[in-house]
């Protein structure tokens, strides 16, 4: 099968088509840490610098927009592998870069474990 | 018992203006695009005033003000600048209970908590600064007879600092204080969150400052933490808060040279040794009040002891205890007087909080208290609340991995040293750590085996200004607090003299 780790929720997916007509293509990086750490944040497209130390984890296919790219950092990786990942929008006011804070929206990230298909699909047991 | 009016109603001891424009120059100056945003206080949900919506070109009005003070500001005295900063403190402690009461009501913390931590810490900081910039000595090296090299301590300039929402004024202070005390001028940008009580603040203590020494631009981080932490005007960033906008703060100032301080938060463990039991005394009741310091601030402190690891031979014992001192916390209204746990401070904060739990179910971790959201009812209902958590697990669920920020511990058992210390090491951060052991030996080998910044042994959140705070790992890079602080807000100038008479004969 072939499994995908990442998505975006209806609500979501609308926010970011708003956010490309403004912005342009975007993507994501997963943070971690602390204040509004955990939190996905959503850049223009090579505003962050990604490199080796990241891992792609896949595209969001949203229609009428470039496929938004998602990262997040190889170490922090290691410990989230198991789970795959929702993006979604709540009301709210992160702070950080992310493009969507004015809007007076958050993107968040909501996650479930890998099914054991999935977790096949990965390589993973 | 008191339960302190809310800021703006009838017998409170404390107002929030209906708007804030920037703080520029010494003097209120409206946001150049005109546009403002609400900010509400997370004890209702309800917005209790409104704030500039900074964009680039207040930073650059922001940068022009810095830059036309920061020169004579640098020329300074010591003595001068030791004096504002302790007439600041002054000031501060003159008006405790107000300021209190505006930080509780802005960030939705406990009042207990501001009255007796966050203020109280940040007049002493800014004393402890005052003091130590007096005492700081630049160096004389006695190269040979005629060649001496000296040592003397410059400001940086300009600097800029971003700051987080959990402790906005203390957190503000712990970089003000180290950088007008070294002599430089500075940009800050507060928190979108709680953008508000820092203007309560410069209400108190403004005229005490030079005409830009200090500026503030409130807004959001696109529009208005990108452009100061991106600008070529500034000679060093500052920021608190997450990795990923670490990483971006670093690239931006990679583009322009400059040097950064970074604090992005930690996984802290908090390790409870057999001894700690051997005893039902008051150093037993002293470890149970450390462990439910996970509860303190609402967890949202970058150094909570979220990862809670305890010795086999006193688990079910002690889990049991913390268990019931942690049902013991009070949860209720921020600005009475007895309660212990808050608001968390917005509503994306609430929902990250669970959707945390919602995964540390799913992937298995044991609820043994908590676990869900908090409606207090009546007009809290509107709210952001959570009950305080116990989870029980192991080390590899994500619960035990990253910082949710809440009242959310994750306790997890170990069998002997080495595996206390590969635990708690298993972590992408290296931030805080607690300790806890009637053996000063295994305390001591604990406390210098973690890997993080500051080990609390036999003690848990404290926050004195002379002791230096900051992170192994993912945690950041550089310190605050300490007189060692300093160094990050200054240039080292060498004035590399000669006094003989006598050529080198080369040419």
């Amino acid at each position: 099968m072939t499994a995908e780790r990442v998505a975006v929720t209806p609500k979501a997916a609308d926010l970011l088509r708003s956010l490309a007509d403004t912005h342009g293509p975007l993507m994501f990086h997963q943070s971690g840490g602390c204040c509004d750490g955990s939190a996905p944040m959503c850049y223009p497209a090579g505003e962050f610098r990604t490199g080796g130390s990241d891992v792609h984890l896949g595209d969001l296919t949203v229609d009428g927009i470039d496929p938004v790219p998602v990262w997040m950092s190889a170490s922090q990786f290691e410990y989230w592998q198991h789970t795959h990942l929702t993006i979604d929008v709540v009301p709210g006011r992160g702070s950080g870069f992310s493009l969507e804070a004015p809007v007076g929206v958050r993107f968040l990230i909501r996650s479930r474990l890998l099914t054991d298909d999935e977790l096949r699909a990965f390589g993973l047991v | 018992m008191t339960t302190y009016a809310a800021p703006g109603t009838a017998g409170s001891i404390v107002s929030y203006e209906s708007r804030y424009d920037h703080f520029i120059g010494g003097e209120y100056v409206p946001p150049a695009k005109g546009q403002y945003f609400e900010n509400p206080t997370p004890v209702t949900g309800q917005p209790f005033t409104e704030i500039a919506r900074g964009t680039a070109d207040d930073v650059e009005r922001a940068l022009d003000a810095a830059h036309g003070a920061a020169p004579a500001w640098g020329k300074t005295s010591v003595a001068e600048r030791a004096t504002i900063l302790n007439r600041i403190a002054d000031r501060m402690e003159a008006n405790l209970e107000a300021l209190a009461v505006a930080e509780s009501w802005e960030n939705g913390k406990a009042v207990r908590e501001t009255l007796n931590a966050d203020i109280p810490l940040a007049i002493d900081h800014f004393r402890y600064f005052a003091g130590a910039i007096r005492a700081q000595e630049g160096g004389v090296s006695e190269i040979d007879g005629d060649t001496i090299a000296y040592h003397f301590h410059e400001p940086l300039g300009v600097v800029g600092q971003i700051i987080p929402w959990n402790f906005p004024i203390l957190m503000a202070t712990w970089k003000l204080a180290p950088t007008l005390a070294a002599g430089n001028a500075v940009v800050l940008k507060p928190a979108e969150q709680t953008p508000a009580s820092i203007h309560v603040l410069m209400s108190l203590i403004s005229d005490l400052l030079p005409p830009g020494a200090v500026n503030i631009v409130n807004g959001f981080g696109v529009e208005a933490g990108k452009p100061l932490a991106s600008n070529r005007r500034i000679s060093k960033i500052a920021f608190t808060g997450e990795t990923t906008t670490g990483r971006l703060i670093m690239q931006y100032a990679s583009e322009n040279l400059i040097p950064v301080t970074l604090e992005l938060g930690g996984k802290s463990p908090n390790i409870f040794f057999d001894d700690v039991a051997s005893a039902d005394d008051a150093y037993y009741d002293k470890a149970l009040e450390g462990f439910t310091m996970f509860a303190l601030n609402q967890g949202e402190v970058c150094t909570c002891p979220s990862r809670a690891l305890i010795q086999a031979g006193i688990y079910d014992r002690f889990l049991s205890d913390v268990t019931e001192r942690t049902k013991a916390v009070k949860q209720g209204h921020p600005l009475d007087t007895e309660t212990m746990i808050g608001a968390q401070a917005s509503n994306d904060q609430y929902e990250k909080i669970l959707s945390y739990i919602d995964i540390g179910k799913q992937e298995g971790a044991r609820v043994v208290t908590g676990g869900e959201p908090a409606d207090l009812g009546g007009e809290l209902s509107g709210g952001y609340y959570v009950q305080p958590t116990i989870f029980e697990g192991h080390n590899k669920m994500r619960s035990f991995q990253e910082e949710i920020f809440g009242p959310v511990v994750s306790v997890a058992k170990f069998d002997d040293y080495d595996d206390a210390i590969k635990t708690a090491n298993d972590t992408l951060y290296g931030l805080g750590a607690g300790v806890w052991s009637r053996n000063g030996n295994v305390a001591y080998r604990a406390g210098r085996d973690i890997q993080a910044g500051r080990v609390w042994v036999n003690n848990y959140h404290a926050y004195p200004a002379h002791a230096a705070f900051g992170g192994y790992k993912q945690s950041g890079i550089g310190r605050e607090n300490h007189s060692m602080m300093l160094d990050h807000y200054q240039q080292t100038k060498n004035l590399l003299v000669n006094y003989s008479e006598n050529k080198l004969g080369f040419f």
